[in-house]
């Protein structure tokens, strides 16, 4: 390895880019029961806490004209209200608080996990993968319990020439199936990798000469960062809305 | 596993690769830390669902409906407003119309007045000078007529005087046959 | 040897994430030459725009999942 040709001079880089990741219990020990509060409950707490700080302190008061707190509130209200009405149409608005929680999870987790030291939950497949079966099992069971038999429809592509139908239907069935797959990696692929990434650079920065690079190359990543936490979430917002939108009307 | 061979070729040397090996490979891989993981997770979800839906979004809905409806009265009592300007311009123009078609009809009425007047006067006037000046003719016919009378009885004279004076004896009847003749000729 | 060898395909997945960028890239050009000819209806095709760009960049990040697994998990 690259150590044994340099010696010293490279005692100082040490790359430990996944070690942001690991779930460590919060109070001591070594094993991770099912119950153990771990650095991941604690940032989920603070994703609960920032939540309730952004929609529900803030609007507190009620005031006609809104303050700043207030007008974040209104414009993420309204940001995702009007995105699920666009979407999913007059019956998706009552699945309007699910996906404000979904995006409001996401978006809080993200940016709290843009704080150096923090500890991403959104960065684990494992809670990404959670919330894309919510998803699909959402709306797979919504897709029958409204449609019946005909939400089978959008697997068979009437528009396409008969002979070519069965071959979509696999290709379409296949899809449909990968979505969970590809919604929760989407996400904790992006977190992840960005958060690796600036711990690489990081670990750069231990070496004199390319330090200041170093530090250029995270602040750019951290601002690259920044957009992606906020671009995940909605991504993932919108991609909810359009999987309802199918099961709510399943005509292709 | 990599990290094994790894260990047994490079040994505990290499430092990078000894901190490596007590990390468990990728934390999220670490499959004995998913229940907990996803306990939390619904945790913090259902919390965050209630929360939401209970308290945030209700909260927020009313905010944004009662600022709707402020705005849509606000505006509906702009609309009111404005309609009555709107009313209370053209009663103005109205009363303005009305003010200038009475102007004009009195100003009419008082030309006709005057003009009648005028007229009256003026016929009266004509008359008056027609009278006087029939009087007139009148006066300068008898005065023409007198006149000629005169011319005659002074030419007869003068003729008279003028055959006397010439050394003829005047005959009084031939003078005035001849001056009469010369006259009328 | 095998540690070298899976460094070297976590290097190799790795080129996965510059297709992924030439897509993402070629997704946000096209949307750009077409809003320009077109710009009133640009607005409402950012959606569309999102979702293709995290559909392009979703199979950058499954390269990179590759990388890593290679890297640490094999």
């Amino acid at each position: 390895m690259a150590s044994d040709a340099h010696g010293a001079d490279e005692g100082g880089l040490v790359f430990h880019p996944m070690d942001q990741f690991i779930v460590k219990p919060l109070f001591g020990g070594d094993t991770v029961a099912w119950y153990t509060p771990t650095n991941m409950t604690l940032w989920l707490g603070f994703a609960i806490l920032a939540v309730i700080a952004i929609l529900v302190l803030s609007t507190s008061k009620r005031a006609i004209v809104p303050g700043r707190g207030q007008s974040i509130a209104e414009l993420a209200y309204g940001f995702i209200y009007k995105m699920v009405e666009d979407i999913c149409g007059k019956e998706g608005v009552k699945f309007f608080p699910y996906i404000m929680t979904l995006f409001m999870f996401i978006v809080c987790a993200n940016f709290l996990g843009m704080i150096p030291t923090a500890f991403t939950p959104t960065s684990h497949f494992a809670v990404t993968a959670v919330l894309a079966l919510m998803v699909f099992i959402t709306v797979t069971v919504l897709g029958f319990v409204k449609n019946g038999t005909a939400f089978l429809g959008l697997f068979w592509v009437s528009s396409a020439p008969l002979a070519l139908r069965p071959v979509l239907a696999i290709i379409e069935l296949i899809s449909y199936f990968v979505r969970p797959v590809s919604h929760s990696i989407r996400l904790a692929g992006n977190v992840m990798a960005g958060h690796a990434v600036i711990k690489v650079f990081a670990g750069f920065a231990a070496i004199a000469v390319i330090s200041p690079v170093s530090v250029l190359a995270i602040t750019a990543m951290y601002g690259l960062e920044v957009l992606v936490s906020f671009i995940q979430a909605y991504v993932f917002t919108i991609l909810t809305c359009v999987y309802l939108k199918d099961a709510l009307h399943p005509s292709h | 596993m990599a990290t094994q061979t790894q260990d047994a070729s490079h040994g505990a040397a290499d430092a990078a690769h000894a901190a490596a090996d007590s990390a468990p490979g990728m934390p999220q891989l670490a499959f004995e830390t998913f229940p907990n993981q996803i306990f939390w997770l619904l945790v913090t979800l259902v919390v965050i669902y209630l929360v939401l839906s209970r308290v945030a979004l209700p909260r927020i809905g009313a905010i944004l409906a009662e600022r709707q409806g402020t705005i849509t009265n606000d505006l509906a009592a702009a609309e009111d407003l404005k309609a009555k300007a709107v009313e209370a311009e053209e009663a103005y123009n109205k009363a303005l119309a009305d003010a200038r078609a009475e102007a004009q009809r009195i100003a009419a009425e008082t030309r006709a007045e005057i003009q009648v007047g005028l007229d009256e006067a003026i016929a009266k006037a004509d008359a008056e000078i027609a009278a006087k000046a029939a009087e007139s003719e009148k006066a300068i016919a008898e005065i023409r007529a007198g006149a000629l009378e005169s011319i005659q009885a002074v030419a007869t004279d003068t003729a008279g005087e003028l055959v006397t004076a010439l050394g003829g004896k005047a005959d009084a009847k031939a003078v005035a046959g001849a001056v009469q003749t010369r006259m009328k000729g | 040897m095998e540690g070298e060898l899976s460094h070297i395909g976590a290097g190799l997945a790795a080129i996965g994430s510059g297709a992924a960028a030439i897509g993402v890239g070629n997704v946000a050009g096209s949307f750009l030459s077409g809003a320009l000819r077109n710009p009133s209806a640009a607005a409402s095709q950012t959606a569309t725009l999102f979702i293709g760009i995290a559909f392009a960049e979703a199979l950058g990040i499954f390269a990179f999942l590759v990388a890593l697994l290679l890297m640490f998990a094999v």
